[in-house]
């Protein structure tokens, strides 16, 4: 170790060899790099010089020669090779010097800390990272920077700028004022106009997706971002907004038909930063989808007028097929390139809203989903689908149930659907039943599925009744009516309403209903059975002459054939005398017995329709290939009859919503009452202001709601 | 002192006696009080007619309750308010009454009582089409011709109402007095108006467009 002191100079040259070197690096020229060990002869050779005893203590001379050797690098070297270049070469230089100047300071200060430790800070100096910096901004920027600028405006290359922009910013140091001075002002100002100028030459010429690559790439720093984008996005997007989505083979619309994601989504990222800068993109978003929608169910009433040939209720099938793909692809688009973004599912909801309302043929799409939802559970339904795709297809049948106004005319619809397939087609899947009874329950309330849960409870009870109904019979098998009989008890309340005539029925049947009568008192005494013969199903033995073929058929048929059985020949008015039948049913029932596909009966004469005077007679001859047939008897049209039924409870739904609101608000304005009306029941239908108007009239004649004496819009509870 | 007072009440007396004796020439003796017969006589010596307007301002006046019926002291206390006490009396007082009715503090109560005159039987809530065309037209046919005329003809062809509430009766007063008419520019239907004047204004808009 050495002990005599460090001359300055020597001590000097020692240092400035360091520096040559470092200069050499960082001017690219070959030249090996620092090892550690000359690192800390470096570092050593200043502590010492700082840490000797005055007069050899240099530490304000070496503070001092760490300036001048930036300053003479800069003024030697750098500064020439600034000048001698322009435009867009000299941001590049400027770029390559200030990051060579980075390394410099930071390398410089690595060897001259010592000083940073005791000398700067003992005496509140600048340390030597500042000045470094200082020299260079003092030198070099405060000679360029107006050229910068200048060379910048009008300059397209985003990496380069940005370089270019932080030197403005760590220039300041941490602050901001050199950016905002030199810089900020001028440019915002100076962008408006250019991009102004972009703008108008882009928009004639680009296509859309074209024009917003543009406007992508031409975002500048972070952090007047703020201002100068609302500057750009002005110019670029907010000025041509309108015309860049209309434009006409290349805006929103055209992207949307072609279905150009990449581009969508890019329009998104764009414009969803302006403020309300996505409402004209959802604007044109929206009747997109509707004018799809509603293109699909023109389709289809064009093509159920058209083709006469297919199958009733085919094409609307098709039209909810497709309303669903309709659905996954636009929820898709605002999934992925809206980012589910909530304007857009507005937009895409009161889109659908508006087409899946229309009626199609006559049938409102109440039906028209309630049919799909039947076709697609029932054995023997039109689709044979896996199990999987059957649930997927229940999940966006619900889905779309949200859209449609009518719910309760769905869910009547189904319910009706439901009881249907529940009496006659026992087979179908349990499972789908109750999946989509807990889907449409999520859907719409426990109160829409209720009935139907009663309906499925009430078939799982009637098997165990029936069990024990065998019991009862084995046990007195004395007194068997000797038919079969399998009786299904159903709870009245749940399922929909039937018409029961009191048929007369055969005298063998009518020895069975009185002896299940007999059992079920045994079992509960306080309820009452109504029979609903419409909805039995008799297994029938006819000895025909060539063969005995088991008919399967309807109890009301089974009553008719079985008057034959004591007369050979019968008149229509005798028939109708013994069942006690309505004119409609009975030539209904005629009808599926003597002029459809099996003529059990032959009837004089022997014409395609029924009349009031003919006369039937059990057609012996009848025979068929198989053992077995079943004789359908075509339903009656239930519609008219669940429209009827919807309409009633509507109106007391109505009634009730009104009456719950007064009670509690006591006093209400008139158009309050209609709306807050609309939205209790608009869970179930969308109820006509008309319909509440006579409801409240009604209300006001049962003396439960009066008008207010001063203010004839105000109505008032009457207790 | 006692003879003063003693005057006063004769006269009191006296005048209640010519207002029951006038009572008793219309009466219906068996029923105590006057019946249509007694009214139609009564109507004749006034030399109004049956269906004319004033007997109903008299009804009105005379806080009638049922249709057709004067009792006594409907009567009394009527022609007291009156202050008549002769037949030519109360002829001269019906052209007062006319103009008493129309000031606008009575006038609503005197449309309002019209309606329940017509209730006839026990618990009626409602009047048929025919009779309240037939008030409408005598109760608001002067003074609202032309908005009349047109909702009569309406309410004959339209198949929704087959009766007409007290909310809908003081709802076509309401409707002469502040929709401008035969424009209708100013029925607004979102408001309370009873569907019935919806319904109307609906069938005026179609037949005019």
């Amino acid at each position: 170790m050495e002990n005599k002191a460090i001359g300055l100079d020597k001590g000097w040259d020692y240092m400035q060899k360091g520096i040559t070197k470092l200069k050499r690096i960082l001017e690219g020229l070959p030249e090996p790099p620092f090892t550690s060990e000359e690192y800390m002869m470096l570092y050593t050779t200043i502590y010492n010089m700082c840490t000797q005893k005055p007069p050899h203590d240099h530490s304000q001379q070496l503070y001092d020669k760490y300036r001048e050797a930036f300053e003479e690098y800069i003024s030697s070297t750098v500064l020439p090779s600034l000048r001698e270049k322009h435009d867009e070469f000299m941001l590049r230089e400027l770029a390559k010097r200030w990051a060579n100047h980075k390394v410099m300071v930071r390398w410089l200060s690595r060897f001259f800390h010592y000083l940073d430790r005791y000398f700067i800070a003992r005496r509140s100096l600048p340390t030597l990272n500042e000045v470094g910096l200082t020299c260079f901004r003092d030198l070099v920027y405060q000679e360029v920077h107006a050229k910068v600028k200048d060379a910048m405006i009008t300059l397209i290359d985003r990496a380069l700028l940005k370089n270019v922009l932080d030197i403005f910013v760590e220039i300041g140091m941490g602050k901001m004022d050199r950016y905002e001075d030199d810089f900020e002002a001028d440019m915002l100002q100076d962008t408006g106009a250019y991009y102004s100028r972009k703008a108008s030459s882009w928009i004639e010429e680009d296509s859309c997706p074209d024009y917003m690559l543009k406007a992508m790439s031409h975002y500048l720093h972070s952090s007047s971002e703020t201002k100068l984008s609302e500057k750009v996005q002005n110019e670029l997007l907010v000025a041509y907004a309108n015309r860049l989505l209309e434009k006409e083979h290349s805006g929103c619309r055209p992207l949307l038909r072609d279905d150009k994601v990449e581009d969508l989504s890019r329009m998104y990222r764009l414009y969803c930063k302006i403020p309300r800068g996505l409402d004209p993109v959802a604007n044109i978003f929206k009747p997109h989808i509707t004018a799809e929608g509603t293109a699909l169910v023109q389709q289809a009433e064009d093509a159920t007028s058209n083709q006469a040939s297919s199958a009733p209720g085919v094409q609307e099938q098709v039209l909810i097929r497709r309303t669903i793909e309709l659905h996954d692809k636009y929820m898709a688009y605002v999934t992925d390139c809206f980012q589910n973004h909530t304007l857009f599912h507005k937009a895409l909801k009161e889109a659908f809203e508006v087409f899946c309302n229309k009626t199609v043929t006559g049938n409102s799409s109440a039906e028209l989903l309630a049919t799909f939802c039947d076709n697609i559970l029932k054995k023997g339904g039109s689709e044979k689908l896996s199990d999987e795709v059957i649930e997927e297809t229940l999940e966006k049948v619900v889905k779309l149930l949200a859209y449609i106004s009518d719910k309760d005319l769905f869910a009547e619809f189904y319910r009706k659907k439901l009881a249907r397939r529940l009496l006659f087609d026992r087979s179908a899947n349990d499972d789908h039943k109750r999946s989509i009874l807990t889907k449409l329950k999520q859907q719409c309330g426990g109160q829409f599925t209720s009935k139907m849960e009663g309906m499925v409870t009430d078939l799982t009870l009637a098997r165990e009744n029936q069990a024990n109904y065998e019991d009862y019979l084995r046990s007195n098998s004395a007194a068997h009516p000797g038919i079969d009989l399998t009786v299904t008890v159903l709870t009245t309340g749940f399922w929909p309403s039937y018409k029961s005539f009191d048929l007369n029925l055969p005298a063998e049947m009518v020895k069975c209903v009185e002896f299940f009568k007999g059992f079920y008192e045994t079992k509960t005494k306080h309820r009452k059975l109504t029979w609903i013969y419409s909805l039995g199903t008799c297994h029938i033995n006819g000895k025909f002459e060539q063969k005995i073929i088991e008919l399967i058929v309807s109890t009301y048929q089974a009553a008719v054939l079985l008057l034959f059985n004591a007369s050979d020949r019968l008149s229509y008015s005798e028939i109708m005398a013994h069942l006690n039948l309505t004119h409609d049913d009975l030539l209904r029932l005629l009808h599926s017995l003597s002029c459809a596909k099996y003529k059990i009966l032959s009837k004089e004469p022997n014409t395609k329709t029924i009349s009031h005077g003919d006369y039937f007679e059990f057609n012996s001859k009848f025979t068929d290939k198989l053992r077995r047939i079943k004789v359908p008897l075509p339903p009656v049209d239930e519609r008219k009859k669940v429209v009827e039924d919807v309409d009633k409870d509507r109106r007391y739904a109505i009634d009730a919503a009104l009456v719950r609101i007064m009670k509690s608000r006591k006093v209400l304005g008139h158009q309050q009452l209609v709306s807050e009306c609309v939205e209790q029941l608009s869970r179930m239908f969308k109820p006509d202001i008309k319909a509440i108007k006579k409801r409240m009239e009604d209300l006001i004649t049962r003396d439960y709601l009066e008008r207010d004496k001063e203010n004839q819009n105000m109505f008032r509870y009457l207790a | 002192m006692l003879l003063f007072v003693s005057v006063s009440s004769k006269a009191k007396i006296k005048g209640l006696e010519k207002i029951d004796r006038l009572f008793n020439t219309y009466a219906n003796s068996s029923l105590g009080m006057i019946d249509p017969e007694g009214i139609e006589a009564l109507c004749s010596d006034l030399g109004v007619d049956y269906t004319d307007v004033r007997i109903l301002m008299l009804a009105w006046k005379l806080k009638a309750e049922k249709q057709g019926y004067f009792t006594q002291d409907e009567w009394q206390t009527g022609l007291k308010a009156l202050g008549v006490d002769s037949l030519s009396k109360l002829k001269k007082a019906l052209s007062d009454l006319e103009k008493e009715v129309e000031k606008p503090s009575n006038y609503e109560d005197f449309y309002t009582y019209a309606f329940r005159y017509c209730l006839t039987e026990e618990k009626q809530k409602s009047v048929d089409i025919e009779s309240i065309c037939e008030l409408l037209n005598l109760v608001l046919g002067v003074q609202f011709r032309p908005q009349i005329d047109s909702l009569i003809e309406y309410l004959k062809v339209q198949n929704d109402y087959k009766v007409i509430n007290s909310d809908q009766w003081i709802n076509f007063l309401r409707f002469c007095k502040e929709i401008s008419f035969p424009d209708l520019e100013n029925y607004d239907a979102t408001q309370a108006w009873p569907l019935i004047l919806d319904n109307y204004v609906e069938w005026m808009r179609e037949k005019h467009s």
